[in-house]
């Protein structure tokens, strides 16, 4: 039991360092079934009812879509950086490029929010009574489209949220804490912000790629 | 070693008052945290099955409108199913007993356990509400469109109690699962773990894996609810069948979530109780994660009748089938560890008994229901409610006695009145079967779940389930009694009573704070128990000449 084991279960700090890296990547897991439930949904549909999300799909802005691809791996650079940074001891640098990472999180969802208004203001948002209107073939079905893109990328939007948050709580706790510790929260954390990119990975091809 | 760990303070008196409890980071206490929550919720969930079964004493509805009977078996599924028998085993003793079983000081992430609490409250608060503020009409499984466009209770906060409890599931999962990969004593391999970290781990995996779906679904109706999108509404082009496939996918697994932890229990305590070592322990440890991996592929045999299709439904019938071969694996496997044993019934071993009784009952009975065109005639009547009743009550509650009763002077340094405990036991088995059995026949008969009314000529089959129900109540609220006075009042337990094997039993009684005094080290297999006078039968491969020459 030293001093800088978080847990009085672990002998090393080495050892709680490892056993942190597995939960996370058994969270990351229970997340990815998450995701993998709702993209089964969307893939049974598309396969379903082909035409009509084709047809959804070039509703969507193409070029938005691509900026917050790049903006989100981006953040993940920062975020490989800041891990870098906090296991070689620069806790300066890593506290720099954490917040790097936040902010090009915040900017993925002002952009998100940007196509949320367009969405609305063309009228292909069916969500909370707005109305309606689609000019293509099979309307019900694409509004069922339209259903799981706002279910979906609201979904993933919570979750970059969560991970802002967590980088802030992580910046504030972390001040007074000795190396060991602040370099195994930002692994854990890494492992969550990298997560959170590699579902947008996903759902930026099966949302705006598909049949463009 | 026990003289001397007397003098020092065990867990229980390390800290008292409230703020030591609730602000416990110590997995033992944990474990009290949720025992007690758990059991509150078992007792109210209990007297809503009590107050359906008074109603259903006579074919009219005169107790309850079918609008409040509604609720009453909604409320009861939800309570029961989430609130009870999925974080029964795996939060009470799991809790308690994972870390002491692999000689390690506490789980790997001890505030994480704590926070599950938390999270677990902080969800059951939800569904408190939802049953003070007028309930639920949906059942337990919250089908769409139902939950979605008709229901009128309060179906948006008890699905969100729901999807909180789940975090409170993925947390323990995650949890149990990075402990047994990385706290194991020296010595201690994989096929060295007793039978109950085996079943926890694995169910650790399923919940850890199947709550995220349960949770998607979840989100998707509450969006659907909440913010008029249309995943389920086939008016907004969505699909009502959707929700059931994601629903079970969820909770079939779920099913597993609720039954594994018992069949650690009952492989603890046979051993124990017939002084045998497990029969097949390898072939018991690896069907259940059989069992966990077979569980994921089966969710379409709720659905024989929903509309998917029959091709499916040929393959879903199949893969239920192989579920029972692991199960069977497991029931051959622990009887013959009571081959030749010196058997004693101890009320832990009475209780563990009549699991193997009625576990194998209801899993029997559930390959009729895997049957599809058994299935076709006996779905959504009592005949479904029986067995899933026998698994679940007959089977996991059952075990979580046996298990509460073997580890009780573990977990508290005292010992219950075996007499009680035994008439106790009997009452169960007995008011359990009066119970259920009718059940079967009602539902052959074609009595259909959920009405609160019936023709007269069910009354007979009703009235016996009905009796039934009182001495089954009666049996559960026995333990509450004598297990409460052995509290305070039971006379001092030694550190292994029952003279088991495993590392838990090796330290104090209670333990001491951090488990061991010193850290153990393994060396030999489990369930070392002692076969008198029987090695030869076991080992000799010339059985019979051994016989003759002894002739």
């Amino acid at each position: 039991m030293s001093a800088s084991t978080q847990s009085v279960a672990f002998d090393t700090p080495a050892r709680e360092k490892a056993a942190d890296a597995f939960g996370m990547w058994v969270f990351a897991g229970s997340e990815a079934m998450l995701f993998g439930a709702i993209m089964l949904v969307f893939f049974v549909a598309r396969v379903s009812y082909g035409p009509a999300f084709a047809a959804a799909s070039k509703h969507l802005s193409l070029t938005l879509g691509a900026v917050n691809t790049a903006v989100l791996i981006t953040s993940s650079l920062t975020m490989a950086l800041a891990h870098f940074h906090a296991d070689a001891g620069r806790w300066r640098a890593a506290v720099w490029t954490l917040m790097a990472t936040a902010l090009l999180g915040a900017v993925f969802l002002v952009i998100k929010g940007t196509e949320y208004a367009m969405e609305f203001h063309e009228g292909i948002a069916p969500v909370l009574g707005a109305p309606f209107a689609f000019s293509g073939p099979d309307p019900v079905h694409a509004a069922f489209f339209f259903s799981l893109y706002f279910a979906m990328t609201a979904l993933h939007g919570l979750h970059l949220t969560c991970g802002i948050l967590v980088i802030v709580g992580l910046l504030a706790l972390s001040r007074g804490a000795d190396p060991s510790s602040r370099a195994r929260r930002v692994q854990a954390v890494g492992l969550y912000w990298h997560f959170v990119d590699i579902v947008w990975v996903f759902l930026f091809p099966v949302l705006y790629l598909i049949n463009r | 070693m026990s003289s001397d760990v007397a003098m020092r303070a065990n867990y229980l008196e390390e800290g008292a008052g409230p703020r030591a409890w609730l602000l416990t980071t110590d997995h033992k206490r944990v474990a009290w945290l949720y025992l007690v929550s758990l059991t509150a919720f078992f007792f109210l969930g209990g007297a809503f099955a009590v107050l359906m079964r008074v109603e259903l004493a006579t074919p009219g509805g005169d107790l309850v409108s079918d609008d409040v009977y509604n609720r009453l078996f909604s409320l009861h599924g939800i309570i029961m199913v989430w609130f009870y028998l999925v974080p029964s085993i795996p939060a009470t003793l799991g809790n308690f007993l994972l870390p002491l079983m692999i000689g390690a000081r506490d789980l790997a992430f001890p505030r994480l356990n704590l926070a599950s609490w938390y999270v677990f409250v902080f969800g059951s608060l939800f569904a408190l509400f939802s049953v003070l503020a007028g309930g639920v009409d949906t059942g337990w499984t919250f089908y769409t469109p139902l939950s979605t466009l008709y229901a009128n209770g309060f179906v948006s906060t008890a699905a969100m109690g729901v999807f909180i409890v789940g975090f409170s599931s993925i947390m323990t999962g995650i949890n149990f699962i990075v402990t047994v990969h990385t706290l194991r004593a020296p010595g201690l391999t994989w096929f060295r773990l007793p039978i109950f970290v085996w079943t926890i781990y694995a169910t650790a995996l399923v919940m850890v894996l199947a709550t995220p779906v349960l949770a998607a679904s979840l989100i998707l109706i509450v969006l659907e609810r909440v913010f008029g999108i249309g995943i389920f509404n086939p008016d907004l082009g969505g699909d009502p069948l959707l929700f059931q496939h994601l629903f079970w996918f969820y909770s079939h697994p779920a099913v597993y979530i609720m039954i594994l932890p018992g069949m650690g229990v009952v492989s603890e305590v046979l051993p124990c109780f017939s002084k045998r070592p497990l029969f097949g322990y390898k072939a018991v440890a690896l069907s259940s994660m059989a069992i966990a991996v077979f569980g994921f592929l089966v969710w379409g045999h709720h659905m024989f009748v929903s509309g998917q299709s029959a091709y499916a439904g040929v393959i879903f019938s199949f893969l239920s089938f192989c579920v029972a071969i692991p199960s069977a694996i497991k029931v051959f496997n622990w009887s013959l560890t009571l081959r030749k044993g010196e058997i004693t019934f101890e009320a832990p071993m009475l209780y563990a008994l009549f699991f193997l009784a009625l576990f194998t009952f209801g899993g029997l009975a559930g390959l009729f229901l895997a049957a599809l065109a058994v299935d076709v005639h006996v779905h959504d009547t009592y005949f479904v409610v029986a067995h899933f009743h026998y698994i679940m009550v007959g089977g996991m509650v059952t075990a979580y006695m046996a298990g509460l009763h073997f580890w009780w002077p573990k977990m508290t340094g005292r010992l219950y009145s075996e007499t009680w405990a035994r008439v106790a036991a009997a009452a169960t088995f007995i008011g359990f079967n009066l119970t259920f059995f009718p059940q079967f026949v009602l539902g052959f008969l074609g009595m259909p779940r959920r009405y609160h009314t019936y023709p007269p000529e069910f009354q007979f089959w009703h009235v016996l389930s009905s009796a039934g129900a009182v001495v089954l109540a009666a049996g559960y609220l026995m333990p509450l009694c004598y297990l409460g006075w052995s509290l305070f009042r039971g006379a001092r337990a030694t550190d292994n009573p029952w003279g088991a094997t495993g590392l838990e039993w090796q330290t104090a009684s209670p333990p001491p704070p951090h488990n061991f005094d010193r850290m153990p080290t393994v060396s030999q297999p489990p369930y070392a128990y002692p076969m008198k006078g029987l090695e030869h039968e076991r080992f000799s491969p010339h059985k019979d000449k051994v016989r003759e020459t002894a002739a």
